[in-house]
Protein backbone atom coordinates (compact mmCIF):
# COMPACT_ATOMS: atom_id res chain seq x y z
CA UNK A 1 0.00 0.00 0.00
CA UNK A 2 2.38 2.48 0.57
CA UNK A 3 5.21 2.25 -1.77
CA UNK A 4 6.77 5.41 -1.93
CA UNK A 5 7.65 5.18 -5.55
CA UNK A 6 3.84 5.94 -6.52
CA UNK A 7 3.15 9.60 -7.19
CA UNK A 8 0.75 10.80 -4.78
CA UNK A 9 -1.97 11.77 -6.94
CA UNK A 10 -5.03 11.55 -4.81
CA UNK A 11 -5.61 12.49 -1.23
CA UNK A 12 -5.36 9.29 0.75
CA UNK A 13 -5.77 11.01 4.11
CA UNK A 14 -9.14 12.33 6.41
CA UNK A 15 -11.26 8.93 5.15
CA UNK A 16 -12.24 8.55 9.04
CA UNK A 17 -14.12 12.31 8.76
CA UNK A 18 -15.90 11.21 6.08
CA UNK A 19 -17.94 9.07 7.62
CA UNK A 20 -20.60 10.68 9.99
CA UNK A 21 -22.78 13.65 9.04
CA UNK A 22 -20.98 16.81 6.68
CA UNK A 23 -22.12 18.92 8.69
CA UNK A 24 -21.58 22.11 6.28
CA UNK A 25 -24.35 20.43 4.32
CA UNK A 26 -26.68 19.80 7.14
CA UNK A 27 -26.10 22.90 8.08
CA UNK A 28 -26.85 24.33 4.41
CA UNK A 29 -30.15 22.64 3.67
CA UNK A 30 -31.22 23.91 7.24
CA UNK A 31 -30.46 27.41 6.16
CA UNK A 32 -32.20 26.77 3.36
CA UNK A 33 -35.31 25.69 4.38
CA UNK A 34 -35.26 28.36 7.02
CA UNK A 35 -34.97 31.15 3.96
CA UNK A 36 -37.64 29.54 2.09
CA UNK A 37 -40.05 29.33 5.18
CA UNK A 38 -38.92 33.21 5.42
CA UNK A 39 -39.86 33.53 1.37
CA UNK A 40 -43.42 31.85 2.05
CA UNK A 41 -44.55 33.49 5.45
CA UNK A 42 -42.54 36.03 6.52
CA UNK A 43 -41.52 38.70 3.24
CA UNK A 44 -44.19 41.11 1.79
CA UNK A 45 -45.62 40.98 -1.65
CA UNK A 46 -43.88 43.10 -4.37
CA UNK A 47 -46.55 45.75 -4.81
CA UNK A 48 -46.56 45.13 -8.96
CA UNK A 49 -44.91 41.24 -9.40
CA UNK A 50 -46.82 40.13 -6.52
CA UNK A 51 -46.30 36.71 -5.60
CA UNK A 52 -43.76 35.95 -9.01
CA UNK A 53 -41.44 38.44 -7.70
CA UNK A 54 -40.58 35.63 -5.00
CA UNK A 55 -38.78 32.92 -6.99
CA UNK A 56 -36.05 35.60 -7.18
CA UNK A 57 -34.54 34.35 -3.58
CA UNK A 58 -34.03 31.49 -5.07
CA UNK A 59 -33.39 33.08 -8.95
CA UNK A 60 -30.50 35.26 -7.65
CA UNK A 61 -28.67 33.48 -5.39
CA UNK A 62 -28.49 30.44 -7.74
CA UNK A 63 -26.84 33.03 -10.16
CA UNK A 64 -24.51 33.78 -8.16
CA UNK A 65 -23.66 30.33 -6.88
CA UNK A 66 -23.28 29.63 -11.11
CA UNK A 67 -21.04 32.36 -11.65
CA UNK A 68 -19.07 31.58 -8.96
CA UNK A 69 -18.55 27.95 -9.68
CA UNK A 70 -17.67 28.82 -13.32
CA UNK A 71 -14.90 31.21 -12.42
CA UNK A 72 -13.56 28.73 -10.26
CA UNK A 73 -13.48 26.48 -12.73
CA UNK A 74 -11.65 28.91 -15.10
CA UNK A 75 -9.13 29.90 -12.18
CA UNK A 76 -8.52 26.03 -11.13
CA UNK A 77 -7.90 25.47 -15.11
CA UNK A 78 -5.39 28.23 -14.79
CA UNK A 79 -3.45 26.19 -11.89
CA UNK A 80 -3.75 23.24 -13.02
CA UNK A 81 -1.57 24.09 -16.16
CA UNK A 82 0.58 26.35 -14.12
CA UNK A 83 0.79 23.95 -11.32
CA UNK A 84 -0.11 20.47 -12.62
CA UNK A 85 -1.35 19.82 -9.06
CA UNK A 86 -4.37 16.96 -9.57
CA UNK A 87 -6.35 18.73 -6.61
CA UNK A 88 -6.99 21.71 -8.75
CA UNK A 89 -8.58 19.86 -11.68
CA UNK A 90 -10.77 17.84 -9.28
CA UNK A 91 -11.51 20.79 -8.01
CA UNK A 92 -12.99 22.20 -11.48
CA UNK A 93 -14.81 19.66 -12.28
CA UNK A 94 -16.42 19.58 -8.81
CA UNK A 95 -17.31 22.90 -9.05
CA UNK A 96 -18.57 22.34 -13.13
CA UNK A 97 -20.80 19.68 -12.05
CA UNK A 98 -22.54 21.93 -9.48
CA UNK A 99 -22.43 24.51 -11.27
CA UNK A 100 -25.13 22.62 -13.99
CA UNK A 101 -27.35 22.45 -10.90
CA UNK A 102 -27.31 26.17 -10.43
CA UNK A 103 -27.19 27.30 -13.99
CA UNK A 104 -30.18 24.83 -14.82
CA UNK A 105 -32.06 26.31 -11.55
CA UNK A 106 -31.55 29.73 -12.75
CA UNK A 107 -32.84 28.70 -16.66
CA UNK A 108 -36.21 26.61 -14.91
CA UNK A 109 -36.57 29.62 -12.19
CA UNK A 110 -36.25 32.48 -14.70
CA UNK A 111 -39.09 31.96 -17.33
CA UNK A 112 -41.70 30.56 -14.38
CA UNK A 113 -40.92 34.18 -13.25
CA UNK A 114 -40.91 35.94 -16.66
CA UNK A 115 -43.94 34.67 -17.56
CA UNK A 116 -46.34 36.38 -15.52
CA UNK A 117 -44.21 39.33 -15.01
CA UNK A 118 -42.72 39.73 -18.68
CA UNK A 119 -45.36 38.23 -20.45
CA UNK A 120 -43.07 35.70 -21.86
CA UNK A 121 -41.49 32.25 -21.25
CA UNK A 122 -38.15 33.54 -23.03
CA UNK A 123 -36.71 36.67 -24.47
CA UNK A 124 -33.57 37.34 -25.96
CA UNK A 125 -32.22 39.35 -23.27
CA UNK A 126 -28.54 39.66 -22.67
CA UNK A 127 -27.75 38.11 -19.57
CA UNK A 128 -30.55 35.46 -20.35
CA UNK A 129 -28.43 34.37 -23.31
CA UNK A 130 -25.34 34.34 -21.41
CA UNK A 131 -26.64 32.43 -18.80
CA UNK A 132 -27.85 29.75 -21.51
CA UNK A 133 -24.55 29.76 -23.26
CA UNK A 134 -22.85 29.20 -19.48
CA UNK A 135 -25.05 26.37 -19.15
CA UNK A 136 -24.00 24.67 -22.68
CA UNK A 137 -20.32 25.32 -22.07
CA UNK A 138 -20.54 23.82 -18.81
CA UNK A 139 -22.43 21.00 -20.33
CA UNK A 140 -19.69 20.75 -23.11
CA UNK A 141 -16.95 20.64 -20.41
CA UNK A 142 -18.42 17.85 -18.73
CA UNK A 143 -19.29 15.55 -21.94
CA UNK A 144 -15.05 16.70 -22.90
CA UNK A 145 -14.32 15.16 -19.59
CA UNK A 146 -16.34 11.58 -20.36
CA UNK A 147 -14.29 11.24 -23.44
CA UNK A 148 -10.80 10.88 -22.08
CA UNK A 149 -9.92 8.29 -20.98
CA UNK A 150 -6.48 9.89 -19.85
CA UNK A 151 -5.95 11.18 -16.52
CA UNK A 152 -3.14 13.83 -17.52
CA UNK A 153 -4.88 14.94 -20.89
CA UNK A 154 -8.40 14.79 -19.45
CA UNK A 155 -7.02 17.47 -16.91
CA UNK A 156 -5.19 19.46 -19.01
CA UNK A 157 -8.09 19.56 -22.04
CA UNK A 158 -10.39 20.52 -19.34
CA UNK A 159 -8.16 22.92 -17.72
CA UNK A 160 -8.05 24.54 -21.74
CA UNK A 161 -11.94 24.35 -22.27
CA UNK A 162 -12.56 26.26 -18.87
CA UNK A 163 -9.93 29.08 -19.44
CA UNK A 164 -11.35 29.63 -23.18
CA UNK A 165 -15.11 29.43 -22.12
CA UNK A 166 -14.39 31.75 -19.93
CA UNK A 167 -12.34 34.53 -22.40
CA UNK A 168 -15.78 33.54 -24.60
CA UNK A 169 -18.45 35.13 -21.68
CA UNK A 170 -17.53 38.46 -22.79
CA UNK A 171 -17.96 37.95 -25.90
CA UNK A 172 -21.31 35.87 -26.32
CA UNK A 173 -22.30 39.38 -23.70
CA UNK A 174 -20.92 42.31 -26.02
CA UNK A 175 -22.68 40.09 -29.37
CA UNK A 176 -26.05 39.59 -27.66
CA UNK A 177 -26.28 42.97 -26.20
CA UNK A 178 -25.35 44.96 -29.37
CA UNK A 179 -27.91 42.81 -30.69
CA UNK A 180 -30.37 43.70 -28.53
CA UNK A 181 -29.86 47.20 -28.61
CA UNK A 182 -29.76 47.45 -32.26
CA UNK A 183 -33.61 45.90 -32.16
CA UNK A 184 -34.69 47.24 -29.42
CA UNK A 185 -38.08 45.33 -28.33
CA UNK A 186 -41.29 47.02 -27.47
CA UNK A 187 -41.94 46.50 -23.89
CA UNK A 188 -39.45 44.61 -21.26
CA UNK A 189 -39.80 45.79 -18.02
CA UNK A 190 -36.38 45.80 -16.59
CA UNK A 191 -36.04 44.10 -13.44
CA UNK A 192 -33.68 47.30 -11.88
CA UNK A 193 -33.44 46.86 -7.96
CA UNK A 194 -34.43 49.95 -6.06
CA UNK A 195 -33.73 49.86 -2.00
CA UNK A 196 -35.51 46.83 -1.27
CA UNK A 197 -37.55 47.13 1.95
CA UNK A 198 -35.33 45.69 4.76
CA UNK A 199 -37.60 42.52 5.26
CA UNK A 200 -36.86 41.76 1.59
CA UNK A 201 -33.67 42.69 2.16
CA UNK A 202 -33.00 40.40 4.85
CA UNK A 203 -34.51 37.29 3.65
CA UNK A 204 -32.22 37.96 0.02
CA UNK A 205 -28.95 37.93 2.60
CA UNK A 206 -30.15 34.65 3.92
CA UNK A 207 -30.89 32.68 1.04
CA UNK A 208 -27.75 34.42 -0.79
CA UNK A 209 -25.89 32.55 2.31
CA UNK A 210 -27.85 29.48 2.82
CA UNK A 211 -27.37 29.17 -1.83
CA UNK A 212 -23.60 29.91 -1.19
CA UNK A 213 -23.08 27.55 1.57
CA UNK A 214 -25.37 24.88 -0.13
CA UNK A 215 -22.85 25.57 -3.38
CA UNK A 216 -19.63 24.63 -1.15
CA UNK A 217 -21.22 21.66 0.31
CA UNK A 218 -22.20 19.91 -2.71
CA UNK A 219 -18.49 21.03 -4.34
CA UNK A 220 -16.93 19.63 -1.22
CA UNK A 221 -18.96 16.41 -1.41
CA UNK A 222 -18.60 16.31 -5.41
CA UNK A 223 -14.56 16.84 -4.55
CA UNK A 224 -14.16 13.91 -2.44
CA UNK A 225 -15.89 11.32 -4.90
CA UNK A 226 -13.45 12.78 -7.74
CA UNK A 227 -10.86 11.74 -4.69
CA UNK A 228 -12.26 8.58 -4.38
CA UNK A 229 -12.24 7.51 -7.97
CA UNK A 230 -8.36 9.11 -8.64
CA UNK A 231 -7.38 6.81 -5.73
CA UNK A 232 -9.04 3.57 -7.40
CA UNK A 233 -7.77 4.50 -10.64
CA UNK A 234 -4.21 4.57 -9.02
CA UNK A 235 -5.00 1.09 -7.17
CA UNK A 236 -5.94 -0.28 -10.36
CA UNK A 237 -3.25 0.88 -12.05
CA UNK A 238 -0.63 -1.24 -10.04
CA UNK B 1 7.92 35.73 -34.34
CA UNK B 2 10.73 34.07 -35.36
CA UNK B 3 11.09 33.40 -39.07
CA UNK B 4 11.33 29.60 -38.69
CA UNK B 5 8.11 29.23 -36.94
CA UNK B 6 6.44 31.03 -39.63
CA UNK B 7 8.44 28.50 -42.09
CA UNK B 8 7.19 25.85 -40.69
CA UNK B 9 3.91 27.03 -40.39
CA UNK B 10 3.80 27.69 -44.22
CA UNK B 11 5.38 23.86 -44.40
CA UNK B 12 2.45 22.15 -43.08
CA UNK B 13 -0.16 24.22 -44.04
CA UNK B 14 0.90 23.28 -47.88
CA UNK B 15 1.34 19.96 -46.76
CA UNK B 16 -2.00 20.02 -45.46
CA UNK B 17 -3.47 21.45 -48.92
CA UNK B 18 -1.73 19.46 -51.01
CA UNK B 19 -3.11 16.64 -49.44
CA UNK B 20 -6.77 18.14 -50.11
CA UNK B 21 -6.17 19.21 -53.18
CA UNK B 22 -4.90 15.79 -54.39
CA UNK B 23 -7.86 13.85 -52.68
CA UNK B 24 -10.46 16.61 -52.84
CA UNK B 25 -13.09 14.32 -50.53
CA UNK B 26 -13.29 17.09 -47.44
CA UNK B 27 -13.97 19.86 -49.93
CA UNK B 28 -16.42 18.53 -51.97
CA UNK B 29 -18.21 17.04 -49.48
CA UNK B 30 -18.01 20.64 -47.97
CA UNK B 31 -19.16 22.28 -51.31
CA UNK B 32 -21.94 19.94 -51.53
CA UNK B 33 -23.02 19.94 -47.57
CA UNK B 34 -22.96 23.97 -47.98
CA UNK B 35 -25.01 24.03 -51.20
CA UNK B 36 -27.32 21.93 -50.09
CA UNK B 37 -27.68 23.50 -47.02
CA UNK B 38 -28.56 26.87 -48.76
CA UNK B 39 -31.42 24.84 -50.95
CA UNK B 40 -32.88 23.87 -48.04
CA UNK B 41 -32.91 26.85 -46.15
CA UNK B 42 -34.60 28.67 -48.95
CA UNK B 43 -37.60 25.52 -48.91
CA UNK B 44 -37.32 25.66 -44.84
CA UNK B 45 -39.11 29.31 -44.88
CA UNK B 46 -42.31 30.68 -46.61
CA UNK B 47 -41.11 33.00 -49.23
CA UNK B 48 -44.14 35.01 -49.53
CA UNK B 49 -43.71 35.53 -45.48
CA UNK B 50 -40.12 36.46 -45.37
CA UNK B 51 -38.09 38.20 -47.95
CA UNK B 52 -35.06 36.68 -49.00
CA UNK B 53 -33.19 39.76 -48.37
CA UNK B 54 -34.11 39.08 -45.02
CA UNK B 55 -33.25 35.54 -45.32
CA UNK B 56 -29.67 35.54 -46.82
CA UNK B 57 -27.41 36.96 -44.52
CA UNK B 58 -28.70 33.95 -41.87
CA UNK B 59 -28.71 31.27 -44.17
CA UNK B 60 -25.16 32.52 -45.53
CA UNK B 61 -23.16 32.47 -41.94
CA UNK B 62 -25.18 29.64 -40.70
CA UNK B 63 -24.17 27.63 -43.70
CA UNK B 64 -20.27 28.86 -43.37
CA UNK B 65 -20.64 27.93 -39.88
CA UNK B 66 -21.34 24.18 -40.20
CA UNK B 67 -19.52 23.19 -43.70
CA UNK B 68 -16.57 25.36 -41.80
CA UNK B 69 -16.88 22.34 -39.17
CA UNK B 70 -17.12 19.24 -41.80
CA UNK B 71 -13.29 20.86 -42.92
CA UNK B 72 -11.73 20.94 -39.19
CA UNK B 73 -13.09 17.90 -38.35
CA UNK B 74 -10.13 16.51 -40.68
CA UNK B 75 -7.89 18.71 -40.01
CA UNK B 76 -6.68 16.49 -37.23
CA UNK B 77 -8.13 13.06 -37.92
CA UNK B 78 -5.83 13.56 -41.14
CA UNK B 79 -2.43 13.11 -38.41
CA UNK B 80 -4.12 10.21 -37.24
CA UNK B 81 -3.36 7.51 -39.66
CA UNK B 82 0.05 5.85 -38.95
CA UNK B 83 0.22 7.83 -36.06
CA UNK B 84 1.63 10.49 -38.48
CA UNK B 85 1.13 13.24 -36.05
CA UNK B 86 4.41 11.40 -33.90
CA UNK B 87 6.40 12.42 -37.11
CA UNK B 88 4.96 16.02 -36.66
CA UNK B 89 5.71 15.96 -32.81
CA UNK B 90 8.99 14.69 -33.18
CA UNK B 91 10.07 17.10 -35.73
CA UNK B 92 12.62 19.87 -34.48
CA UNK B 93 10.00 22.35 -35.17
CA UNK B 94 8.16 24.57 -32.09
CA UNK B 95 4.44 23.49 -31.15
CA UNK B 96 3.19 27.03 -32.62
CA UNK B 97 3.98 26.36 -35.92
CA UNK B 98 2.23 23.09 -36.00
CA UNK B 99 -0.90 25.18 -34.97
CA UNK B 100 -0.38 28.09 -37.15
CA UNK B 101 0.19 25.35 -40.36
CA UNK B 102 -2.96 23.58 -39.35
CA UNK B 103 -4.92 26.78 -39.03
CA UNK B 104 -3.37 28.58 -42.20
CA UNK B 105 -4.70 25.19 -44.16
CA UNK B 106 -7.90 25.46 -42.25
CA UNK B 107 -8.57 28.59 -43.12
CA UNK B 108 -7.74 28.49 -46.98
CA UNK B 109 -9.96 25.86 -46.89
CA UNK B 110 -13.23 28.05 -45.50
CA UNK B 111 -12.25 30.58 -47.59
CA UNK B 112 -12.51 28.52 -50.43
CA UNK B 113 -15.79 27.38 -49.80
CA UNK B 114 -16.87 30.91 -49.15
CA UNK B 115 -15.62 31.64 -52.07
CA UNK B 116 -18.30 29.38 -54.32
CA UNK B 117 -20.75 29.94 -51.12
CA UNK B 118 -21.25 33.31 -51.53
CA UNK B 119 -21.81 33.71 -55.10
CA UNK B 120 -24.48 30.65 -54.80
CA UNK B 121 -26.53 32.28 -52.41
CA UNK B 122 -26.60 35.64 -54.53
CA UNK B 123 -27.93 33.10 -57.25
CA UNK B 124 -30.42 31.04 -55.06
CA UNK B 125 -31.83 33.78 -53.51
CA UNK B 126 -31.59 36.84 -55.89
CA UNK B 127 -29.56 39.13 -53.41
CA UNK B 128 -26.39 41.49 -54.46
CA UNK B 129 -23.93 39.95 -52.18
CA UNK B 130 -21.18 40.24 -55.08
CA UNK B 131 -22.15 43.97 -55.06
CA UNK B 132 -20.43 44.53 -51.81
CA UNK B 133 -17.51 42.31 -52.71
CA UNK B 134 -14.75 44.21 -50.60
CA UNK B 135 -16.68 44.88 -47.44
CA UNK B 136 -18.05 41.40 -47.93
CA UNK B 137 -14.97 39.60 -48.39
CA UNK B 138 -13.37 41.32 -45.23
CA UNK B 139 -16.13 40.31 -43.16
CA UNK B 140 -15.98 36.61 -44.42
CA UNK B 141 -11.92 36.99 -43.99
CA UNK B 142 -12.32 38.30 -40.33
CA UNK B 143 -15.28 35.96 -39.67
CA UNK B 144 -12.97 32.68 -41.12
CA UNK B 145 -9.68 33.63 -38.64
CA UNK B 146 -11.93 33.34 -35.55
CA UNK B 147 -13.47 30.36 -36.89
CA UNK B 148 -10.66 28.73 -37.80
CA UNK B 149 -8.66 29.76 -34.59
CA UNK B 150 -10.79 28.04 -32.02
CA UNK B 151 -12.30 24.71 -34.76
CA UNK B 152 -8.27 24.08 -35.35
CA UNK B 153 -7.78 23.63 -31.10
CA UNK B 154 -10.75 22.03 -30.86
CA UNK B 155 -10.21 19.64 -33.40
CA UNK B 156 -6.80 19.08 -31.91
CA UNK B 157 -8.32 18.05 -28.73
CA UNK B 158 -11.82 16.05 -30.53
CA UNK B 159 -9.40 13.38 -32.29
CA UNK B 160 -7.78 12.60 -28.53
CA UNK B 161 -11.27 11.66 -27.17
CA UNK B 162 -13.39 8.77 -27.74
CA UNK B 163 -16.26 10.99 -29.09
CA UNK B 164 -14.09 12.02 -32.01
CA UNK B 165 -15.79 14.06 -34.80
CA UNK B 166 -18.77 14.04 -32.04
CA UNK B 167 -17.63 16.38 -29.88
CA UNK B 168 -16.32 19.27 -32.52
CA UNK B 169 -19.60 20.80 -32.54
CA UNK B 170 -20.30 20.79 -29.27
CA UNK B 171 -17.02 22.35 -28.38
CA UNK B 172 -16.82 25.17 -31.05
CA UNK B 173 -20.64 25.88 -31.59
CA UNK B 174 -20.76 28.13 -28.22
CA UNK B 175 -17.14 29.74 -29.05
CA UNK B 176 -19.24 30.51 -33.02
CA UNK B 177 -22.05 32.14 -31.88
CA UNK B 178 -19.71 35.77 -30.77
CA UNK B 179 -19.06 35.56 -34.83
CA UNK B 180 -22.04 34.46 -36.54
CA UNK B 181 -23.88 37.43 -34.75
CA UNK B 182 -21.66 40.10 -35.76
CA UNK B 183 -20.99 38.29 -39.38
CA UNK B 184 -24.61 38.22 -39.82
CA UNK B 185 -25.63 41.32 -38.85
CA UNK B 186 -22.89 43.18 -40.52
CA UNK B 187 -23.55 41.24 -43.94
CA UNK B 188 -27.36 41.97 -43.38
CA UNK B 189 -26.80 45.96 -43.06
CA UNK B 190 -24.17 45.57 -46.50
CA UNK B 191 -27.45 44.09 -48.32
CA UNK B 192 -30.31 46.55 -46.99
CA UNK B 193 -28.00 49.23 -47.99
CA UNK B 194 -27.18 50.79 -45.21
CA UNK B 195 -23.77 52.98 -44.83
CA UNK B 196 -20.52 50.83 -43.91
CA UNK B 197 -20.14 53.05 -40.44
CA UNK B 198 -23.05 51.35 -39.59
CA UNK B 199 -21.46 48.15 -38.88
CA UNK B 200 -18.00 49.96 -37.63
CA UNK B 201 -19.12 48.10 -34.24
CA UNK B 202 -19.90 44.56 -35.50
CA UNK B 203 -16.31 44.75 -37.70
CA UNK B 204 -14.86 45.98 -33.90
CA UNK B 205 -16.19 42.66 -32.58
CA UNK B 206 -14.99 40.47 -34.92
CA UNK B 207 -11.16 42.18 -34.86
CA UNK B 208 -11.59 41.90 -31.00
CA UNK B 209 -12.24 38.25 -31.13
CA UNK B 210 -9.99 36.91 -33.21
CA UNK B 211 -6.98 38.93 -31.67
CA UNK B 212 -8.22 37.15 -28.43
CA UNK B 213 -8.72 33.76 -29.47
CA UNK B 214 -5.56 33.57 -32.15
CA UNK B 215 -3.29 34.53 -29.20
CA UNK B 216 -5.29 32.42 -26.47
CA UNK B 217 -5.74 28.85 -28.69
CA UNK B 218 -2.03 29.20 -29.53
CA UNK B 219 -0.77 29.75 -25.73
CA UNK B 220 -2.96 26.47 -25.49
CA UNK B 221 -1.88 24.52 -28.78
CA UNK B 222 0.82 22.56 -26.64
CA UNK B 223 -1.44 21.60 -23.72
CA UNK B 224 -3.28 19.87 -26.40
CA UNK B 225 -1.25 17.35 -27.55
CA UNK B 226 -0.68 14.02 -26.42
CA UNK B 227 2.98 13.49 -25.73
Amino acid sequence: MTTPTVPASADDTSSAQRSGIDWLFAISVIMIAVALTRVIYYTPFEAVQGPAQKIFYLHLPAALCAFTAFGVVALAGIGYLWLGDLRLDRAAESSAEVGVVFTTVVLVTGPIWARPVWGTWWTWDARLTLTLFLWFIFVGYIVLRGAIEDRALRARYSAVLGILGSLLIPFIHLSVYLFRTLHPRPIVIKPSAPSLPPEMLTTLIISFVAFFLFYLALVRQRYRLANERDLLELEEGR
Amino acid sequence: MAPSTLSAALLIARKDLAIEFRTRTAFFSALVFALLGIVIFFFAWDPTAVSSLDLAPGVLWGIFTFSGLLGLQRSFSLEQSDRAIDSLLGAPISRESIYLGKAIANLVFVAAVQLIAIPAVQLFYGVSLLDHAALLGLIALMAAIGLVAVGTLFSAMAVNTKLAEMLLPVLSLPFFVPIVIPAAQATARLLSGRPASESVGWLKLLLAFDIVFVVACMLAFPYTIEE
